[in-house]
């Protein structure tokens, strides 16, 4: 297990940004019964350090299904993806799982906290593979509390959190390990819009101060105009 | 927080259906551990009988007296050290269901050959030497309240009418097992209350070496075989073996009963299991996808069954133990009865294995759980 060199570190020097994530000739399908139904195909898509992008389009148009394979969690029938300079699409589920908890921060539409741990622990989670001490443990998780502006709550139990702070401890779970990529798949989809633009508010911080790389899927054009830039998929085709 | 501390979460997140299952292997390991100590506490009994030392009963059951004549013929065999004599009374104290063993015997002969019996209160020069003295275990003693010099009345089942007896001396078993309930008394007082109808129950013979006691057996056997009463003889360890045997096959039914406990409570403990897990799916997603390995979750919803099991198993046989320490009613059958350190480990070992077997399955369904399929799930 690796460990996180700094909790989440602050948006560096203006240098030209280099590009992140590759995605070559990427293809997915699936077999229902004797049929073969075809995901996308073809897909090509960079990435840069530090972007802030949304990804939309209809539901069934493959968008969740390439964030999963971006996060290490789906594989491609065919295609390459390279992040950091590591190809993910070679790697086996142990060596993708080892990469997950270094290299990737999930946000979840339904916050996906473990109710029996509170904030705290829940945003120890990813922490708990590393060979950090207790006490580093610690301080991450409250500098990442402190980012979500949740330090007060870190020892509620989630039924005691409002939606918006649930997703907010999630959103410091996923920050906590100071992950290369953040992913979110509709992390506002389930929040009123009061509590949506508090989550929205947050990103784009973590992108603008701490120069975080995010790529948020979703449906609603309001939440995607956050972005820096919008990018669409539908009937497996990408353009953005 | 530690993976211990996440473990100890999971076990408790449903409180009700965690402490039901928990108790459900209190009790089965309750039962273990007493049923256990039933085959233990008969094994000792058995094991209790000396291996220098000759039984001969008649040829046809323990329940045919033999001829007093035979004593001389007995001594005069070769490696006899010297003989002595029982017989079994069948009395009771008040209560016909309020059990205990009574023996007629020999007294010198019989207490110079068995230095298990302990004299530790009263004079035994007095319980030989007086035709109605009574040399009775401290259980015994305890039970009734009894005292020295007390006088006690036992109706006869086998010999009719009231027997008074004077308690005379009380013994301490060296070994538990040989039991503290018991009551001895001089043979001579049976034999005249009976105007010398009774004979010797049993014989018991002392060697003047362990060694060459089968084929002493077979020889005395011999010596018999074609007399009026025919003899069987064998170690006392068998003696007391074939005793124990009396009560059928108790090792048979506490085994069987012993393992459909155990299937029963593997079955809950896996319910349990697979409950716990399958209201998790989500939760297992999230923390595959923050990276946790397969192996990880494996062993982490293991950890949570054996948890419970062993947990339920401790308590049960704790609570085993503490049930049969000091005296209890099973003495007067079982002497010596109470759960050993062997059954409390075995059992230990028993209950880390339930937790192993019903939380195999929950574990790798948890490990081989599709990321994908699971977030689509509980989206």
């Amino acid at each position: 297990m690796s460990s996180p060199s700094s909790a989440i570190a602050p948006a560096g020097s203006a240098t030209p940004a280099k590009v992140l994530v590759e995605i070559r000739d990427l293809a997915k399908m699936y077999r229902r019964g004797t049929e073969t139904i075809r995901v996308f195909e073809g897909v090509d898509l960079d990435i840069r350090d530090g972007e802030f992008l949304a990804l939309m389009g209809p539901s069934g148009s493959g968008k969740s299904t390439l964030l999963n394979i971006l996060a290490g969690l789906d594989t491609p029938n065919s295609g390459s993806v390279v992040v950091d300079g590591q190809e993910i699409t070679r790697m086996n589920a142990r060596q993708l799982a080892t990469w997950r908890s270094t290299h990737i921060g999930f946000i979840f539409q339904f916050y996906n906290l473990l109710p029996v741990l509170t904030a705290a622990q829940n945003v120890e989670l990813p922490l708990l593979l590393t060979n950090l001490s207790k006490k580093q443990r610690r301080d991450h998780v409250m500098t990442a509390l402190e980012v979500v502006g949740l330090t007060d709550r870190s020892e509620h139990f989630p039924r005691q959190l409002s939606g918006g702070q649930q997703q907010r401890v999630g959103i410091a779970r996923a920050v906590v390990s100071d992950p290369t990529i953040i992913l979110g798949d509709e992390p506002t989809g389930d929040l009123d819009a009061a509590s949506g633009k508090e989550i929205l508010d947050l990103l784009e911080r973590l992108s603008s101060d701490f120069g975080k790389t995010i790529l948020m899927v979703t449906h609603d054009a309001h939440a995607a105009s956050r972005a820096q830039a919008i990018m669409h998929m539908d009937k497996g085709v990408l353009s953005r | 927080m530690s993976m211990p501390r996440l473990v100890w979460a999971n076990v408790f997140r449903n409180k009700k259906r965690t402490a039901l299952t928990i108790a459900s292997v209190v009790v089965a390991f309750f039962l273990f551990g007493t049923l256990r100590s039933v085959i233990t506490t008969l094994d000792a009994a058995a094991a209790v009988g000396s291996e220098a030392r000759l039984i001969t009963s008649s040829a046809s059951g323990i329940t045919f007296p033999l001829p007093e004549a035979h004593v001389n013929r007995l001594r005069a065999v070769p490696g006899i050290k010297s003989v002595s004599w029982s017989n079994w009374f069948g009395g009771y104290y008040q209560d016909p269901r309020d059990f205990f063993a009574q023996f007629a015997i020999k007294a010198e002969s019989y207490l110079a050959m068995y230095p298990e019996i302990k004299i530790t209160a009263g004079d035994v020069e007095a319980f030989k030497r007086e035709r109605t003295a009574a040399l009775v275990g401290v259980g015994l003693m305890n039970k009734y309240g009894w005292q020295i010099g007390q006088t006690v009345t036992l109706k006869g089942t086998i010999f009719a009418g009231d027997w008074d007896f004077v308690i005379r001396a009380a013994y301490t078993p060296v070994n538990p097992s040989f039991g503290d309930a018991n009551m001895y008394f001089n043979y001579e007082y049976l034999y005249e209350r009976t105007n010398g109808r009774i004979t010797p129950g049993w014989f018991a013979l002392e060697l003047d070496r362990p060694g060459g006691a089968a084929d002493l057996a077979k020889a005395i056997d011999a010596q018999f075989k074609n007399s009026t009463a025919p003899t069987k003889t064998e170690t006392e360890r068998a003696f007391q073996a074939g005793f124990v045997t009396m009560w059928g096959n108790i090792g048979f039914l506490v085994r069987a009963i012993g393992t459909a406990v155990f299937f029963a409570i593997l079955f809950v403990a896996a319910n349990t299991m697979m409950m716990a897990v399958r209201e998790r799916v989500g939760e297992v997603a999230v923390l595959k996808t923050v990276g946790f390995q397969n192996g990880t979750l494996f062993w982490m919803v293991l950890a949570e069954s054996v948890l419970i099991t062993v947990v339920g198993g401790a308590i049960g046989l704790l609570l085993s133990r503490l049930a049969f320490m000091g005296r209890t009613p099973l003495n007067s059958f079982f002497p010596g009865f109470g759960v050993t350190n062997s059954t409390i480990a075995l059992g230990l070992a028993l209950a880390t294995l339930l937790g192993v077997i019903s939380g195999a399955i929950p574990a790798l369904q948890s490990s081989r759980l599709s990321v994908v399929g699971a977030l689509r799930r509980v989206a």
